[in-house]
């Protein structure tokens, strides 16, 4: 069954996707370098940064966002979030003496005036949103193995039934 | 005592005690007394989408009463987690059978057991909750001292960002690697089929 544009919805849905996805991911980074000041932070940015892609996945189609972002990359980006973590973490251990010590905290430089939190922040965001975005991609790839391995058969579709 | 008004925007650090306002308080009410509706309507309804939607709809009149509380950091955060349960939860419901499974004949002995249950249960709850501070008066011994240096020893004036990035990070980290320990274990169980590995790892070979 194919469609008249590609995958994906219709050329109304991706062009209203394609204007939002920017001011998501904006939003997103106002989150991250404001997480300090205002409401906010690491965890509803990374929500919102999977939030993006998704819109882009239930527009254009899983293999247009497997090209812009593979899970491959994006299951790296998981661990470059924890690995920064681990490692301010391992830097205040060294600085300070205590694991996860905010070693460079209260000082006068413009944003960074909390130190580490902005840098915990970055990696937060990364792993929550990496990780949230493979989840909706496993369920996207896995779920479509499900109808059409041997347990078609089962449910009684023909092999390859788009469903 | 201290006390965050809701009104108010500001932390007040003096022994004055103030109680919440009664028509907040009313609102908090009409706002809890809609979830539960929401709740039921959620268990009892036939159309499974119908129950999603109502799902999403104490999602938000919860993520109101966070508002409505003083926790704009958390709204925030339930609005947006919200939205995602949401696409996933229709993307899993919109095209299987929409019509939930009747039951055929009531065993009496589940609910007779379900009832009795509950009964113990609300019994040892009404219990434990006696030892419950009062709402809105929260007993203040590890909380004053982070909201007292939150500003000046860290110097973020987000208190909630101090809290769980500096005074407690180590539960920031064991919720990171909640995260991934829980994706990778998703891939492992949720992998199926025979893996091409000289593309990409997450591409499987259909047939086979």
């Amino acid at each position: 069954m194919k469609k008249k544009n590609g995958s994906g919805m219709s050329s109304i849905v991706k062009v209203i996707a394609r204007v939002m996805v920017g001011f998501m991911m904006l939003f997103a980074g106002y989150f991250i370098l404001l997480g300090d000041e205002v409401p906010g932070g690491g965890f509803p940015a990374g929500v919102m940064l999977a939030l993006a892609y998704i819109l882009i996945t239930l527009a254009y189609g899983r293999e247009f966002v497997e090209k812009k972002l593979p899970g491959v990359t994006a299951s790296k980006l998981t661990d470059v979030g924890v690995l920064i973590f681990l490692f301010m973490g391992i830097l205040g251990l060294y600085f300070s003496g205590t694991f996860l010590d905010n070693f460079l905290k209260n000082k006068d430089w413009w944003f960074f005036s909390s130190g580490t939190i902005i840098i915990n922040d970055v990696a937060v965001a990364l792993t929550v949103g990496m990780s949230l975005y493979l989840i909706f991609l496993a369920l996207a790839i896995f779920g479509r193995v499900v109808c059409e391995g041997t347990l078609c058969r089962d449910l009684g579709r023909e092999p390859g039934e788009e469903k | 005592m201290v006390y965050r008004g809701i009104n108010d925007n500001y932390v007040c650090f003096n022994d004055e005690q103030v109680g919440y306002d009664m028509n907040i308080m009313l609102l908090l009410h009409l706002l809890i007394g809609f979830m539960i509706v929401g709740a039921i309507v959620t268990v009892e309804i036939k159309n499974m989408l119908s129950a999603v939607i109502s799902v999403g709809a104490v999602g938000f009149i919860l993520s109101m009463t966070f508002l409505f509380l003083g926790a704009p950091d958390i709204a925030i955060t339930q609005v947006i987690v919200e939205v995602l349960s949401l696409i996933l939860l229709i993307r899993a419901t919109i095209n299987v059978d929409n019509v939930a499974i009747e039951e055929k004949g009531e065993s009496i002995f589940s609910n007779r057991t379900t009832l009795i249950f509950v009964g113990i249960i609300l019994v040892f709850a009404w219990i434990a909750f006696q030892s419950l501070p009062i709402f809105g008066e929260p007993s203040m011994r590890v909380s004053r001292y982070y909201l007292l240096n939150a500003y000046g020893k860290v110097g973020a004036s987000n208190i909630v960002a101090s809290i769980i990035l500096d005074f407690r990070a180590y539960d920031t980290f064991g919720e990171l690697l909640v995260l991934f320990t829980s994706i990778s274990g998703a891939f492992a169980i949720l992998r199926r089929g025979k893996v091409d590995k000289h593309k990409d790892h997450l591409r499987i070979d259909l047939e086979r």
